[in-house]
């Protein structure tokens, strides 16, 4: 019986070692599509760029310090790409887990900060899931590959959150640029410090 | 009297120096190195900053186990200079909530360069916990906040 019992244990963690847990996506998955409501009321999806040679998606939000630090910069990455690569950016926070994050702040927020990109709510946080974000801010370049659209890099924005003037690896626009140029992303998944996505109390 | 004020000034020092704790800024390889140094207690990394607000709500729990459970060796890892180049929130954070834990400043650039070697599964996000029994090898992680009871179940596994 004793037997019967450790073979029977034996066998379920191997199951359950042998399980995947699909964790949001990795480099050259194909990223889904959204429909999230913008801080002006409308609806965006990915579709509706019919241009865009990709995407520049940031999970981000409008409370946490590292967000705050990289607004001027997510500013200049979407100036810079617009054209080929628009820049969306997403706040999957629930704001019952953090005050400050909720719509109505979001549209004051972006406003305050003169927002020329979509900035959308993700409040049932699928697509934040989805993706696999983990933090604000977190990034996703999306390259579309005839009708799909392939995941290119992952990560942070640049080395170095504290200081614009001290970034030494430009990882987002590195990625972009060598889209852009029909070459290969070199650094295609990054990670940095940042604050945790608020998650809903499951 | 001059005596007197003196022995005083020093009682009042010492008392002083045996309450607030200065934390140590520290550099990676020096954390790296610890972490892989064999211990009779399990040890626990917590990785927080200030302006966190899941991690300052969990310290209570790692306060209350540097209290109570002397098996284990509690280090607070601050992430504040990351962003914050002056250690003085962390300074003063400490003597406001009078934390009793070991709490050390961790000074290391370019995060994408260290945080696998941490833990692999760490994305990067505050709060995160690393449970190390380094006689076994055996480690939890968890990037997440403690709730109760969490922090002592992790520690029965790693004792096992």
């Amino acid at each position: 019986m004793k037997t019967v019992n450790l073979l029977f244990a034996l066998s379920l963690a191997l199951l359950v070692a042998a399980s995947p847990v699909k964790n949001g996506y990795e480099v050259g998955d194909t990223a889904t599509d959204f429909m999230l409501k913008n801080v002006n009321g409308k609806m965006v999806s990915l579709a509706d760029y019919k241009e865009a040679k990709g995407f520049i998606i940031i999970f981000d939000c409008n409370t946490c310090p590292y967000s705050k630090a990289y607004n001027d910069r997510i500013l200049a990455l979407n100036r810079k790409y617009a054209k080929d690569f628009p820049l969306l950016a997403i706040n999957a926070n629930s704001s019952e887990e953090s005050s400050g994050d909720s719509f109505e702040d979001m549209v004051k927020y972006a406003k305050k900060k003169g927002y020329d990109f979509p900035y959308l709510i993700d409040e049932t946080q699928q697509i934040a899931k989805a993706y696999g974000a983990t933090n604000t801010p977190h990034v996703f370049v999306l390259t579309k590959l005839q009708n799909t659209l392939k995941v290119a890099y992952i990560g942070a924005i640049d080395d170095n959150a504290r200081n614009a003037s001290s970034v030494t690896k430009r990882y987002v626009e590195d990625a972009v640029d060598a889209l852009l140029s029909g070459k290969p992303v070199a650094t295609s998944k990054t990670k940095a410090i940042g604050c945790g996505i608020k998650w809903r109390d499951a | 009297m001059t005596r007197r004020i003196l022995v005083f000034g020093v009682f009042v020092l010492a008392f002083h120096l045996a309450l607030a704790q200065k934390a140590e800024i520290m550099k990676l390889d020096k954390l790296q190195s610890e972490m892989a140094k064999p211990s009779d207690q399990v040890l626990i990394y917590n990785f927080w900053a200030t302006w966190c607000a899941p991690c300052v709500k969990e310290l209570p729990l790692f306060e209350k186990l540097n209290q109570d459970d002397k098996t284990v060796k509690i280090t607070l890892v601050s992430m504040d200079i990351d962003l914050d180049p002056s250690p003085e929130k962390v300074y003063k954070f400490i003597d406001r909530k009078k934390i009793q834990s070991r709490v050390v400043i961790l000074d290391a650039v370019d995060p994408n360069s260290w945080i696998n070697k941490i833990d692999k599964n760490w994305s990067g996000a505050l709060p995160a916990t690393l449970i190390i029994n380094t006689k076994t090898g055996v480690r939890r992680f968890v990037n997440a906040a403690m709730k109760e009871g969490d922090l002592e179940k992790l520690i029965g596994e790693v004792k096992l």
